[in-house]
């Protein structure tokens, strides 16, 4: 994936890719020529390694096919629906008003319709995700600067209107935002006026481009596949100057020289991983001299508790990246290294393709506005325990020098203490579940995503029992690491809609714990037959033996399965 | 710029784009005798004759064009 492709590029690039077997449905309804947007979503998402199918509405026909329930939308059922407005026929009809009243009533209807639209797509029984661009604020050049004190401009409507679309945003779970303004305004020329008269064409190609390559990375993000882990060289990077040369006294960051610039990038990493993404360090240098400055010079906004794995001593990067993967139990394709020599970069690029490298640019003051750039680390959800996480994977360090020592696993297990609690869904953790179901790649049986709702819905049916897991043990608390979703098949039984598991706490027993429960309140209610299967895809084969391991048998060649419960004898583990 | 030399630029936009040579480089040629040239493929047509000749239509140039030979003619008249 390429930010800088022109639409001819993009074009070229994607034409003859293969498809891979990762099927993605998506609906774009706009009010303007969106074919070329379609054009270059298909081929950005090819690239992306998706095999798209594009819908796309009549034009100008967005509620016309929203309300329509024998409509193709429907039929075609998108996993997202793209609403893409062009602020030039929004202009035309705002026109269309006659009195000032209504004009400066006119982001109701706005985010009314936005409303609407939800709606809609909920009484079809719809369950895509909706994303909504933004509106583009175009200053009709009315009242200058005055538009804010005018209710009735058109600036000042647009402004609201996209202040409406937020709230409907922060309320609504299967609705969300992307702003467009924030690339248009990168683009110079990002409308060729003579195409939008002659051939109407809102945007030039080139800018739908780029504004598809940003979509592409909002819905990798909502399906469940972005970034996680963002690895940091240190001299020339985080800090000016070699500290192993130039001392602490003389690295540049904070006040002396040009500091200032490292100093900024080092903020945006302290907010990146307040926000849950994990921090490593990865150089070359001996492993007390690279920590000093983190201890001990004051300017430096980053704490050796920042950071969860610290990785520095002189061995080839590629391979501590490969160290610093098998710690965190991640994919390498959820990894950004950042370094600032291009040798390294390149070492890095050639062994771990999947890992995002940024060419960062030779001068530091460009750093953070190139890596922001980017766009690197969209995400689709966010709980409060994302805080706490870099807490988890340095106590996850701790365990790993700990089973160094330890040589029988059972003794291991047994020295961790651990103490699980499993409990049907709590409305406190719903945030927390859904995110679950949309980061967990590689435990995680059918790999299906849900968002809050979907979690809330299943809470509240009769047809659905919900479990999740907790954990802790004498390290810490892991917090609610594991969901289970059965669903009723019939009065005796239940399928496994879901069954995932953070890989933090793989090799546990957790699954037993888990299974030994469910199936002991499964009996309870009269319940004798758990069926379940395996749904292969290119991360889980973790768990493709995962049910043969629970003692269930196969019921046929494929991957379905199945568990009588009454046979069923509790697996022995060291949860308590 | 010689008219030959107009016309043998455009005809490498438009294989480079439609990835083919079926078509003659005729007056009378107009976008609905070539295959593959349609309302998708033009806008990146004329974005790429824009760049070979650095050139930029404006909306009256983009009214003209009926076929090769306006075509021919408009970007004669730009350069």
């Amino acid at each position: 994936m390429n930010l800088n492709l022109s639409y001819r590029e993009l074009h070229k690039l994607a034409k003859d890719l293969p498809r891979a077997n990762n099927a993605i449905k998506i609906a774009v309804l706009g009010n303007h020529t969106t074919n070329f947007f379609c054009k270059a979503l298909e081929n950005h998402l090819l690239l992306a390694g998706y095999d798209p199918s594009i819908f796309e509405g009549d034009y100008d026909q967005i509620d016309m096919t929203l309300i329509d329930e024998s409509s193709q939308l429907y039929n075609f059922n998108p996993e997202f629906v793209i609403v893409f407005e062009s602020t030039l026929t929004i202009k035309d009809n705002f026109y269309a008003i006659k009195s000032n009243l209504d004009r400066s009533q006119y982001y109701k209807q706005l985010s009314n319709k936005a409303k609407s639209r939800v709606s809609h797509l909920k009484n079809n029984n719809c369950n895509a995700k909706i994303i909504y661009l933004s509106y583009e604020l175009i200053d009709d050049a009315l009242y200058g600067n005055l538009f804010s004190k005018i209710p009735h401009s058109f600036y000042n409507q647009l402004w609201k209107a996209n202040n409406a679309l937020i709230n409907i945003s922060e309320n609504e779970n299967s609705f969300y935002l992307f702003d467009i303004n924030k690339h248009l305004s990168g683009t110079t020329n990002h409308r060729d006026w003579p195409a939008y008269i002659n051939s109407d064409l809102h945007y030039s190609i080139d800018t739908f481009a780029e504004l598809s390559y940003h979509v592409t990375l909002f819905l990798k993000a909502l399906k469940g596949n972005f970034k996680k882990c963002l690895i940091l060289d240190l001299d020339n990077t985080i800090w000016g100057g070699i500290i192993g040369d130039d001392g602490i006294d003389n690295i540049q960051v904070g006040a002396l020289g040009i500091g200032k610039a490292f100093t900024k990038l080092q903020k945006w990493v302290k907010e990146l991983k307040d926000r849950g993404i994990i921090i490593s360090v990865c150089s070359k240098n001996n492993e007390d001299v690279a920590k000093t400055p983190f201890l001990e010079h004051s300017e430096m906004i980053l704490k050796l508790e920042d950071i969860s794995v610290f990785v520095a001593n002189w061995n080839n990067k590629a391979d501590n990246i490969r160290y610093i993967q098998e710690v965190l139990n991640i994919g390498f394709d959820s990894m950004v290294f950042i370094d600032d020599n291009p040798a390294e970069r390149d070492i890095v690029k050639q062994s771990l393709p999947l890992v995002t490298v940024p060419d960062l640019p030779e001068d530091p003051a460009l750093y953070l506005p190139y890596l922001s750039s980017l766009n690197l680390f969209e995400t689709a959800s966010y709980s409060d325990n994302d805080k706490d996480r870099t807490l988890q994977y340095q106590q996850e360090a701790e365990r790993r020098k700990s089973i160094t020592s330890v040589t029988n696993m059972d003794d291991y297990l047994k020295s961790l203490e651990m103490v699980g609690t499993i409990e049907s869904f709590k409305v406190e953790d719903i945030p927390r579940i859904a995110q679950l179901t949309q980061r967990s790649n590689q435990f995680n049986l059918r790999t299906k995503r849900y968002t809050d709702e979907d979690i809330t819905r299943f809470k509240n049916s009769d047809n659905y029992l919900t479990y999740s897991i907790k954990l802790k043990d004498k390290f810490g608390d892991y917090g609610l690491i594991s969901v289970v979703i059965l669903k009723k098949i019939n009065k005796t039984t239940f399928f496994i809609d879901t069954w995932i598991m953070s890989c933090r706490v793989l090799k546990r027993g957790v699954e037993f714990f888990a299974l030994n429960k469910i199936v002991k309140d499964l009996l309870n209610s009269n319940i004798s037959i758990l069926t379940g299967e395996y749904l292969e895809t290119q991360k889980n084969h973790l768990v493709s033996d995962l049910l043969d391991n629970l003692s269930f048998s196969k019921i046929d060649e494929g991957f379905k399965y199945k568990l009588e419960l009454n046979h069923f004898n509790p697996i022995k583990n060291h949860i308590s | 710029m010689e008219t030959i030399t107009i016309k043998d630029t455009i005809r490498q936009v438009l294989e480079s784009i439609l990835n083919h040579n079926n078509f003659e480089m005729h007056d009378e040629l107009t976008a609905k005798d070539v295959d593959g040239w349609d309302s998708l493929s033009h806008m990146m047509i004329i974005t790429k004759i824009e760049e070979a000749f650095n050139i930029k239509f404006k909306l009256r140039d983009l009214n003209k064009l009926k076929n090769m030979g306006s075509l021919v003619s408009v970007i004669q008249s730009k350069l």
